[in-house]
């Protein structure tokens, strides 16, 4: 459903990112993984329209993604929540922007927060709630335009380890439930094996794939404690040190 | 409940300190505290000192909303639209620094002696700050917020009233309420002259006539309106900027 062809993106005259094409298939989620400044961060704006890129393309169903749009949504770094707006109405404002009425926005906002156990801070503002919260209430509102395509800047990264693993069981129970496509950025092995149906490791200067691994066993936080979870780690490892 | 003692308590401080000079100084120049008071409160049920006291609250409150409706959008628009900023920014940073009070002769000239020239030179005033801060402050909101909006389909009209407004009503807020004392002080020396109300006209009317107990009637009265006038500002920001002011719950 989605794919990347041959995307290059160039920064100042130096190329950060150089030919990355990878394909999504339908409940299907990738990782991907790579040493920091590699362009993950700009691989994911190009995938979502908010960056073009220099060369190649991005298509969805078939169609080019040049700019934003509201099927897609975007968990961008530090849960990018509005501090003037309160949770509901942050959960909201994808819903907002689509034209869809302020009784029946607040109604769907609800029911998101609710399914993330977050309705009774629905009149707080975000600077109120902890970095667990404010991650929870970003996936309620990525979740609440009922997205064809998810993708997720380092959503956890930022979070103490025990509210971590808590969060990455939350994100797959709701994933679980609507199976929406979804491709996840993170620094973080351990989480790539967690979340990531296949894991593409990027490397290199300009960044290219180096690997892509399959991990059927996704989906189970307990996954990276069995001998497979542990190979797939060791192999992963392995291919990010030999970068 | 607290800010109500914490006021109690500056005022009873104020008043011994005054208390003080007025020995120091023997009686004549500076009243004592209980007798400037108590003419005070004489006064404030007489109809003349309500209408040198609407005159001016007038005046002010006036400046400060025409400062806020003209300098506010001009500095969201500079601010974010570099190309605007770059045309106006130099003007804007080169007059700055000049009292724009000395240019109260030609308002006077131009405007006439009425209200019209005091409102404008006191907002001319405010404005300035109110366009500096704001502009500066869109100019620091995060990018974050927009790729926010952005990323979801937003557009121009969503980054406006959903980012930009909301971001810089603080700022703007913050020097409304710094540039309370400054309008103030630009309305006494605005009704110090070519004038026969405000409360500005009282204390420089009865400074001439020696009268110096009823000058601190006049002086009372504009200290507690720059004081209401702070008070005013702060509770508007507090409403209206709800999330600056709140803390995390436990």
């Amino acid at each position: 459903m989605l794919e990347a062809d041959s995307l290059s993106r160039r920064f100042d005259g130096r190329t950060v990112l150089d030919n990355v094409s990878f394909s999504l298939g339908e409940e299907e989620t990738l990782a991907v993984v790579g040493p920091s400044g590699c362009g993950k961060t700009t691989l994911l704006y190009m995938l979502c329209g908010l960056s073009a890129p220099d060369a190649g393309q991005v298509l969805l169903d078939g169609n080019p993604v040049s700019r934003p749009r509201n099927d897609i949504s975007i968990i961008l770094q530090d849960y990018g929540l509005l501090p003037w707006k309160t949770v509901r109405d942050n959960v909201a404002m994808g819903l907002k922007v689509q034209g869809v009425s302020k009784a029946k926005r607040r109604r769907e906002a609800e029911v998101r927060l609710d399914e993330l156990g977050m309705l009774e801070r629905a009149d707080d503002y975000p600077g109120t709630l902890s970095g667990g919260e404010q991650q929870r209430v970003a996936i309620a509102r990525a979740f609440a335009t009922r997205p064809r395509l998810m993708l997720l800047d380092e959503p956890f990264s930022s979070l103490d380890a025990l509210t971590r693993e808590k969060l990455q069981q939350t994100m797959l129970d709701v994933w679980k439930r609507r199976r929406v496509p979804s491709v996840l950025v993170t620094h973080s092995l351990e989480e790539a094996v967690t979340l990531g149906r296949r894991i593409l490791v990027l490397g290199g200067s300009p960044a290219t794939p180096v690997a892509c691994l399959d991990n059927p066993g996704f989906g189970d936080p307990a996954l990276k404690t069995t001998p497979e979870g542990f190979a797939l780690l060791g192999e992963l490892r392995r291919t990010l040190e030999g970068i | 409940m607290k800010g109500m003692l914490r006021y109690a308590v500056v005022l009873l401080v104020l008043g011994l300190l005054w208390k003080g000079a007025a020995i120091a100084l023997g009686g004549r120049i500076l009243p004592d505290p209980l007798e400037a008071l108590s003419a005070f409160v004489q006064a404030a049920g007489t109809a003349a000192f309500w209408k040198h006291f609407g005159a001016s609250a007038w005046r002010v409150l006036a400046a400060m909303g025409l400062a806020w409706i003209t300098a506010f959008p001009l500095g969201l628009f500079m601010g974010s639209v570099r190309r605007v900023d770059a045309m106006l920014a130099p003007f804007v940073f080169l007059t700055y620094p000049i009292p724009k009070i000395v240019l109260l002769p030609v308002f006077l000239l131009v405007l006439g002696l009425g209200d019209a020239s005091k409102i404008v030179m006191i907002s001319l005033i405010l404005g300035y700050q109110i366009l500096v801060t704001t502009r500066d402050g869109v100019r620091a909101i995060h990018p974050r917020y927009f790729d926010s909006i952005r990323s979801i389909g937003g557009g121009k009209r969503h980054l406006l009233f959903d980012v930009l407004v909301p971001a810089a009503l603080p700022h703007g807020f913050t020097s409304l309420r710094l540039g309370t004392g400054v309008a103030v002080a630009v309305l006494f020396f605005v009704e110090s002259f070519a004038t026969t109300s405000g409360l500005g006209y009282l204390i420089m009317d009865a400074w001439g006539a020696m009268d110096y107990v009823r000058m601190f009637t006049g002086i009372i009265g504009m200290s507690l309106l720059g004081a209401a006038l702070y008070e005013a500002a702060d509770c508007l920001e507090k409403k209206v900027c709800r999330w600056m002011f709140l803390r995390k719950k436990s």
